[in-house]
């Protein structure tokens, strides 16, 4: 081009001056979280491993293994130890979507537009999760629905039972950046699906969920006294039944949700902003 | 906007390899070029998606790297694959479009209600756009881009893919749009879309600029339009030629004989030229079967201004393409 042209292009002086308050920046989270309620309401499809995973699950836990475990007719002795296992699995299988959401969010263009938009572009992310969150409750209530009816009795005071509740949802809602970032940095939503299964079929079985860990080799037994699955069903447990330790498998559990967010977020959120 | 040697690789890949622009406000600059020449890397570096590796880009007044949030307050973009998200209604899109970008929830309504309006989607703003047509998608994602009024649009290649109806329909809006002041710098494959919309138009080819001009210059230089002319007896075909040639039409050189397609083949720039080469023909008596003009294809242009095929011919698994796919996927 001729040397005409080259002069230094105009700028406007001053900084980026396009910094968003927090209130704005609430708004378009509310906006991106209706935005994810409106897709459910269109395809209620999508609620279905919500909707009838505890159902089926507890179901067939309960009926299969139920009477081996504690005895014939005596199944609703399984479902106090099930069922607040089940709350920390419910919420790992939920947390498990939100990964394959957001990559098949970016195989369209829509996520191209938030990204030229004057957002910012954690919002994007922090919509998914408010939402997924959502979802986990309704699985939970649901799960301890049939729990009820199936003979669940919550003996320790109901704050303890809510507090079972809060510390299963804060354990998914972290577990939903790990999801996050594999659904950022797998190609496909069929490579996060079967990642997210890699990592959720040892960290589910290896642990206190489904049986007492006593009769487990030792190695196996040290594996689940670490798992925060475990962890979390343990507290759970203790939770609702009014008895055994709590403090101990509750730490643990906090202390993985904290690591997990601490190290998982940052590394989603600049994945999310390099994206090409 | 202005942009200065502007450069973004991939790799080894030189997507966009020292790029400038200058782009009037309210004037449509098209860019020309064959898939991998860079078109969609230069927009997205140009509206904040990439972040250009060497040069500079100013864009109303913002600069891309420094003041990215500034900017994207004043640029609409519309990509090649439709940003719209699919499991929502058409009102349900604009709708949160508006609200992201600050309107109150009685603007953002009475926005959206506006733009579906103007883009005859009314009957279609309760359905999810995954049942919408292609053109009505491309519209809705127009209606998108223009929710916030912006000064800047970028459209990559706007009508890739729609049949001949609805890119009409494309056309007219994205001329609206630049009535009512809009700056538009639109990517394109095809010359007769360049020609419609642009005012100025700048060749690419291999992340380079290889052409610039007006639009009517760059034509000038390709030779406009070609007129086909079909004889009733295919066997006249080189006395035709013979006879355009003793004419010595003002401006008429190179009529050539297509014997396979049975045409006589006459570049042409202007209306009294076809006229004049028709008539030509009728005194000397010759029966015509069909007669067409055609605008040179994105290959014509790369052969006439470069004397090379496009690269996308030349190599079709150039690994510029390659990096294209990524990118754009």
């Amino acid at each position: 081009m001729s040397a005409a042209t080259l002069t230094a292009p105009r700028v406007k002086p001053g900084a980026d001056e396009g910094r968003i308050g927090i209130r704005a920046n609430l708004r378009h989270i509310g906006a991106l979280v209706r935005r994810n309620a409106m897709q459910i309401k269109h395809d209620p499809e999508s609620m279905f491993d919500a909707l009838l995973m505890p159902i089926i699950f507890i179901l067939l836990f309960v009926y299969v293994f139920g009477g081996a475990m504690f005895g014939p007719g005596n199944q609703q002795k399984y479902v106090q130890y099930l069922v607040p296992g089940m709350m920390a699995m419910m919420g790992m299988n939920i947390a498990m979507a939100v990964g394959t959401g957001v990559n098949e969010d970016f195989r369209k263009g829509v996520m191209d537009r938030f990204r030229t938009m004057p957002i910012a572009r954690s919002s994007v992310l922090i919509a998914k999760i408010v939402v997924e969150v959502g979802r986990m409750l309704i699985a939970t209530a649901i799960l301890l629905g049939m729990g009820f009816l199936l003979g669940l009795k919550i003996e320790g005071g109901i704050p303890a039972f809510l507090g079972a509740i809060v510390l299963s949802t804060v354990f998914g809602a972290a577990l939903m950046w790990i999801f996050i970032l594999l659904g950022l940095t797998l190609k496909t939503p069929q490579a996060v699906q079967g990642m997210a299964m890699l990592v959720l079929m040892p960290l589910q079985f290896g642990s206190s969920i489904f049986a007492p860990t006593k009769t487990m080799p030792g190695w196996l037994e040290g594996f689940t006294s670490i798992n925060p699955l475990s962890n979390l069903a343990d507290a759970a447990r203790a939770l609702i039944k009014g008895q055994g330790a709590v403090a101990h498998p509750t730490l643990i559990t906090l202390a993985w949700a904290v690591a997990i967010t601490a190290i998982t977020m940052p590394l989603a959120v600049r994945k999310f902003r390099n994206k090409t | 906007m202005e942009v200065r040697g502007l450069v973004k690789h991939f790799g080894d890949v030189r997507a966009v390899d020292g790029v400038d622009l200058d782009v009037k406000e309210g004037t449509v600059l098209g860019v020309l070029g064959p898939n991998g020449a860079g078109k969609t890397t230069l927009v997205r570096c140009l509206s904040t998606l990439l972040v250009p590796d060497a040069g500079s880009a100013v864009v109303a007044g913002f600069d891309v790297v420094r003041q990215p949030r500034a900017l994207r307050r004043t640029i609409g973009l519309t990509g090649q694959y439709a940003s719209v998200d699919e499991k929502l209604s058409g009102w349900e899109n604009l709708y949160m479009i508006g609200r992201l970008l600050d309107l109150s929830r009685k603007d953002a309504r009475g926005r959206a209600d506006e733009m579906l309006e103007r883009f005859s989607l009314t009957e279609a703003a309760k359905r999810p756009a995954a049942k919408y047509s292609g053109g009505m998608r491309r519209r809705l994602d127009l209606a998108a881009s223009m929710i916030g009024r912006p000064a800047v649009l970028y459209l990559d290649e706007p009508t890739t893919g729609l049949d001949p109806r609805t890119r009409n329909e494309v056309w007219e809006e994205v001329q609206r749009m630049v009535r009512e002041g809009a700056t538009v710098l639109l990517t394109t494959q095809y010359m007769e879309e360049a020609e419609q919309l642009a005012n100025e138009l700048t060749v690419i080819d291999r992340g380079r600029v290889i052409a610039e001009g007006r639009v009517d210059e760059l034509k000038a230089k390709v030779g406009g339009r070609t007129l086909q002319i079909r004889p009733s007896e295919p066997g006249e075909l080189d006395r035709m030629v013979g006879a355009i040639a003793q004419a010595g039409l003002d401006g008429i050189a190179g009529a050539t004989a297509d014997h396979d397609g049975g045409v006589v083949n006459v570049p042409i720039i202007s209306d009294e030229q076809l006229t004049a080469v028709v008539s030509v023909l009728g005194q000397r008596g010759f029966s015509l079967a069909g007669i067409s003009t055609h605008l040179p294809s994105l290959d014509e242009v790369f052969l006439a201004i470069t004397g090379q095929k496009t690269s996308e011919a030349a190599a079709s698994e150039d690994a510029s393409d390659q990096q294209y796919a990524e990118v754009s996927a």
